[in-house]
Protein backbone atom coordinates (compact mmCIF):
# COMPACT_ATOMS: atom_id res chain seq x y z
CA UNK A 1 0.00 0.00 0.00
CA UNK A 2 2.91 2.17 0.88
CA UNK A 3 4.73 3.90 -1.77
CA UNK A 4 8.73 4.34 -1.47
CA UNK A 5 11.19 5.60 -3.28
CA UNK A 6 14.93 6.51 -3.57
CA UNK A 7 15.98 8.31 -6.15
CA UNK A 8 18.21 11.04 -7.57
CA UNK A 9 15.58 13.13 -9.90
CA UNK A 10 13.17 15.95 -7.51
CA UNK A 11 9.68 14.92 -7.03
CA UNK A 12 6.27 16.45 -7.53
CA UNK A 13 4.70 17.17 -3.81
CA UNK A 14 0.85 18.20 -5.47
CA UNK A 15 0.94 15.16 -7.83
CA UNK A 16 1.86 12.88 -4.98
CA UNK A 17 -0.60 14.31 -2.58
CA UNK A 18 -3.24 14.11 -5.33
CA UNK A 19 -2.50 10.52 -5.72
CA UNK A 20 -3.67 9.45 -2.13
CA UNK A 21 -7.14 10.54 -2.33
CA UNK A 22 -7.81 9.90 -5.86
CA UNK A 23 -10.62 7.65 -6.62
CA UNK A 24 -11.69 7.23 -2.64
CA UNK A 25 -13.93 8.83 -0.40
CA UNK A 26 -12.54 7.29 2.56
CA UNK A 27 -9.83 9.80 3.40
CA UNK A 28 -10.36 12.63 5.70
CA UNK A 29 -6.62 14.26 5.64
CA UNK A 30 -3.43 14.11 4.35
CA UNK A 31 -0.12 15.19 6.50
CA UNK A 32 2.91 16.04 4.77
CA UNK A 33 6.36 16.74 5.67
CA UNK A 34 8.64 18.46 2.78
CA UNK A 35 12.39 18.36 3.93
CA UNK A 36 14.83 21.14 2.48
CA UNK A 37 18.38 21.74 1.88
CA UNK A 38 19.20 24.80 3.77
CA UNK A 39 21.98 26.89 2.68
CA UNK A 40 23.93 27.43 5.84
CA UNK A 41 26.90 28.82 6.19
CA UNK A 42 28.13 29.49 2.28
CA UNK A 43 27.12 25.67 1.91
CA UNK A 44 27.12 24.80 -2.26
CA UNK A 45 25.61 21.57 -2.09
CA UNK A 46 24.20 18.30 0.06
CA UNK A 47 25.55 15.29 -1.33
CA UNK A 48 23.79 12.73 -0.44
CA UNK A 49 24.99 8.84 0.11
CA UNK A 50 23.13 5.69 0.85
CA UNK A 51 23.14 2.07 1.36
CA UNK A 52 21.47 0.70 -1.42
CA UNK A 53 20.81 -3.30 -0.11
CA UNK A 54 19.66 -2.09 2.69
CA UNK A 55 17.78 1.51 2.43
CA UNK A 56 14.25 0.10 0.56
CA UNK A 57 13.91 -2.76 3.54
CA UNK A 58 15.12 0.00 6.40
CA UNK A 59 12.40 2.13 5.29
CA UNK A 60 9.88 -0.14 4.23
CA UNK A 61 9.76 -1.65 8.44
CA UNK A 62 9.93 2.15 9.67
CA UNK A 63 6.65 2.61 6.80
CA UNK A 64 4.92 -0.88 8.33
CA UNK A 65 5.83 -0.18 11.59
CA UNK A 66 3.68 3.18 11.23
CA UNK A 67 0.75 1.65 9.65
CA UNK A 68 0.53 -1.01 12.80
CA UNK A 69 0.13 2.46 14.96
CA UNK A 70 -1.92 4.38 13.17
CA UNK A 71 -5.38 3.69 10.92
CA UNK A 72 -3.57 5.33 7.44
CA UNK A 73 -5.35 4.99 4.55
CA UNK A 74 -2.43 5.80 2.15
CA UNK A 75 1.78 6.68 2.21
CA UNK A 76 4.62 8.18 0.92
CA UNK A 77 7.92 8.65 1.48
CA UNK A 78 10.36 9.80 -1.27
CA UNK A 79 14.02 10.69 -0.04
CA UNK A 80 16.55 11.97 -2.57
CA UNK A 81 20.05 10.58 -3.02
CA UNK A 82 23.16 12.53 -4.70
CA UNK A 83 23.77 16.14 -5.29
CA UNK A 84 21.40 18.48 -3.92
CA UNK A 85 21.28 22.19 -3.91
CA UNK A 86 19.87 24.89 -1.21
CA UNK A 87 16.36 25.40 -1.89
CA UNK A 88 15.64 21.86 -3.25
CA UNK A 89 13.74 19.38 -1.54
CA UNK A 90 15.06 16.15 0.29
CA UNK A 91 12.40 14.30 1.47
CA UNK A 92 9.04 13.53 1.43
CA UNK A 93 6.87 11.98 3.59
CA UNK A 94 2.85 11.85 3.04
CA UNK A 95 0.11 10.57 5.35
CA UNK A 96 -3.45 10.22 5.00
CA UNK A 97 -6.28 8.80 6.87
CA UNK A 98 -9.72 9.18 7.96
CA UNK A 99 -8.83 11.87 10.71
CA UNK A 100 -5.93 14.35 11.17
CA UNK A 101 -4.68 12.91 14.46
CA UNK A 102 -3.57 9.71 12.74
CA UNK A 103 -2.20 11.56 9.84
CA UNK A 104 -0.41 14.15 11.78
CA UNK A 105 1.34 11.79 14.27
CA UNK A 106 2.48 8.97 11.88
CA UNK A 107 3.86 11.50 9.61
CA UNK A 108 5.83 12.93 12.75
CA UNK A 109 6.65 9.32 13.46
CA UNK A 110 7.87 8.62 9.92
CA UNK A 111 10.47 11.40 9.38
CA UNK A 112 11.70 11.08 12.61
CA UNK A 113 12.49 7.41 12.62
CA UNK A 114 14.03 8.36 9.39
CA UNK A 115 16.27 10.64 10.27
CA UNK A 116 17.66 7.86 12.85
CA UNK A 117 16.99 4.28 11.54
CA UNK A 118 17.64 4.89 7.59
CA UNK A 119 20.88 4.43 6.00
CA UNK A 120 21.59 7.75 4.75
CA UNK A 121 24.71 10.15 5.28
CA UNK A 122 24.96 14.15 4.36
CA UNK A 123 28.19 15.67 3.12
CA UNK A 124 28.17 19.56 2.90
CA UNK A 125 29.69 21.15 -0.06
CA UNK A 126 30.89 24.61 0.15
CA UNK A 127 31.91 27.00 -2.25
CA UNK A 128 35.28 27.02 -1.17
CA UNK A 129 35.99 23.42 -2.16
CA UNK A 130 36.02 21.93 1.05
CA UNK A 131 33.43 19.65 2.20
CA UNK A 132 32.26 18.21 5.57
CA UNK A 133 29.94 15.22 7.04
CA UNK A 134 26.92 15.96 8.53
CA UNK A 135 27.38 14.66 12.46
CA UNK A 136 24.47 12.50 13.94
CA UNK A 137 22.49 15.47 16.27
CA UNK A 138 21.19 14.40 19.65
CA UNK A 139 18.00 16.07 19.12
CA UNK A 140 17.39 13.57 16.32
CA UNK A 141 17.73 10.62 18.70
CA UNK A 142 15.68 12.36 21.12
CA UNK A 143 12.87 12.76 18.79
CA UNK A 144 13.11 9.27 17.66
CA UNK A 145 13.00 8.25 21.20
CA UNK A 146 9.69 9.96 22.20
CA UNK A 147 8.15 7.01 20.27
CA UNK A 148 9.79 4.07 21.24
CA UNK A 149 7.19 1.65 23.23
CA UNK A 150 7.83 -0.18 26.44
CA UNK A 151 9.18 -3.36 25.33
CA UNK A 152 10.14 -2.46 21.72
CA UNK B 1 32.76 -12.35 4.17
CA UNK B 2 31.54 -9.07 2.04
CA UNK B 3 32.31 -5.92 3.72
CA UNK B 4 30.90 -2.80 2.81
CA UNK B 5 32.10 0.65 3.88
CA UNK B 6 30.06 3.90 4.05
CA UNK B 7 30.51 7.95 4.12
CA UNK B 8 33.85 8.88 5.79
CA UNK B 9 34.35 5.14 6.80
CA UNK B 10 34.57 4.26 2.99
CA UNK B 11 36.70 7.48 2.91
CA UNK B 12 39.05 6.84 5.26
CA UNK B 13 39.30 3.08 4.30
CA UNK B 14 40.15 3.78 0.35
CA UNK B 15 38.15 1.49 -0.81
CA UNK B 16 33.61 1.00 -1.26
CA UNK B 17 34.01 -3.13 -0.06
CA UNK B 18 36.44 -5.73 -0.07
CA UNK B 19 35.81 -9.52 0.33
CA UNK B 20 37.70 -10.50 3.56
CA UNK B 21 37.86 -14.37 4.87
CA UNK B 22 38.91 -13.50 8.86
CA UNK B 23 39.93 -16.35 11.47
CA UNK B 24 38.02 -18.25 12.79
CA UNK B 25 37.60 -16.44 16.14
CA UNK B 26 35.88 -13.21 14.94
CA UNK B 27 32.80 -14.38 15.93
CA UNK B 28 31.40 -10.83 16.49
CA UNK B 29 31.12 -7.15 15.20
CA UNK B 30 33.12 -5.99 18.07
CA UNK B 31 35.95 -8.66 16.90
CA UNK B 32 35.62 -7.77 13.25
CA UNK B 33 36.51 -4.32 14.29
CA UNK B 34 39.55 -4.94 15.84
CA UNK B 35 40.56 -7.46 13.19
CA UNK B 36 40.15 -5.38 10.33
CA UNK B 37 41.54 -2.32 12.22
CA UNK B 38 45.34 -4.45 11.74
CA UNK B 39 44.66 -4.89 7.88
CA UNK B 40 46.41 -1.27 6.96
CA UNK B 41 46.80 2.17 8.36
CA UNK B 42 43.78 3.55 6.47
CA UNK B 43 41.68 1.02 7.94
CA UNK B 44 43.53 1.68 11.56
CA UNK B 45 42.52 5.13 11.22
CA UNK B 46 38.48 4.25 9.78
CA UNK B 47 38.87 1.61 12.94
CA UNK B 48 40.41 3.82 15.55
CA UNK B 49 37.11 5.01 17.59
CA UNK B 50 34.62 2.43 17.97
CA UNK B 51 32.46 4.58 19.32
CA UNK B 52 31.97 6.30 16.35
CA UNK B 53 30.88 3.68 14.07
CA UNK B 54 27.45 1.82 13.76
CA UNK B 55 27.23 -1.92 11.84
CA UNK B 56 24.66 -3.88 9.76
CA UNK B 57 25.08 -7.83 9.16
CA UNK B 58 23.07 -8.57 6.03
CA UNK B 59 21.11 -5.47 5.80
CA UNK B 60 19.80 -4.95 9.38
CA UNK B 61 21.49 -2.64 12.09
CA UNK B 62 23.42 -4.96 14.56
CA UNK B 63 24.97 -4.12 17.71
CA UNK B 64 28.46 -4.79 18.29
CA UNK B 65 27.60 -8.47 20.06
CA UNK B 66 25.85 -9.31 17.05
CA UNK B 67 27.81 -12.86 15.54
CA UNK B 68 29.29 -12.71 11.92
CA UNK B 69 29.56 -15.44 9.51
CA UNK B 70 31.98 -15.96 6.77
CA UNK B 71 28.61 -15.88 4.01
CA UNK B 72 27.23 -12.49 5.84
CA UNK B 73 27.08 -8.90 4.11
CA UNK B 74 29.02 -6.45 7.04
CA UNK B 75 28.57 -2.80 6.25
CA UNK B 76 30.32 -0.36 8.56
CA UNK B 77 29.21 3.84 8.77
CA UNK B 78 29.21 6.71 10.75
CA UNK B 79 25.29 7.19 12.36
CA UNK B 80 23.00 7.67 9.73
CA UNK B 81 21.69 11.94 8.80
CA UNK B 82 19.05 11.26 6.48
CA UNK B 83 16.27 12.98 6.35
Amino acid sequence: MARVLVQEAPFDMGAETAALSAGRTDVGGIASFLGVCRGDDGLAAMVLEHYPGMTGRAIGRIVADAEARWPLTGCTVIHRVGRILPGEPIVLVLTASAHRAAALEACAFLIDWLKTKAPFWKREEFAAGSHRWVEARAEDDAAAARWATPGA
Amino acid sequence: MRVLYFAWVRQKVGIAEEEIAPPAEVRDVAALVRWLAGRSPAHAAAFADPKQLRAAVNQDFAPPDHPVAANDEVAFFPPVTGG
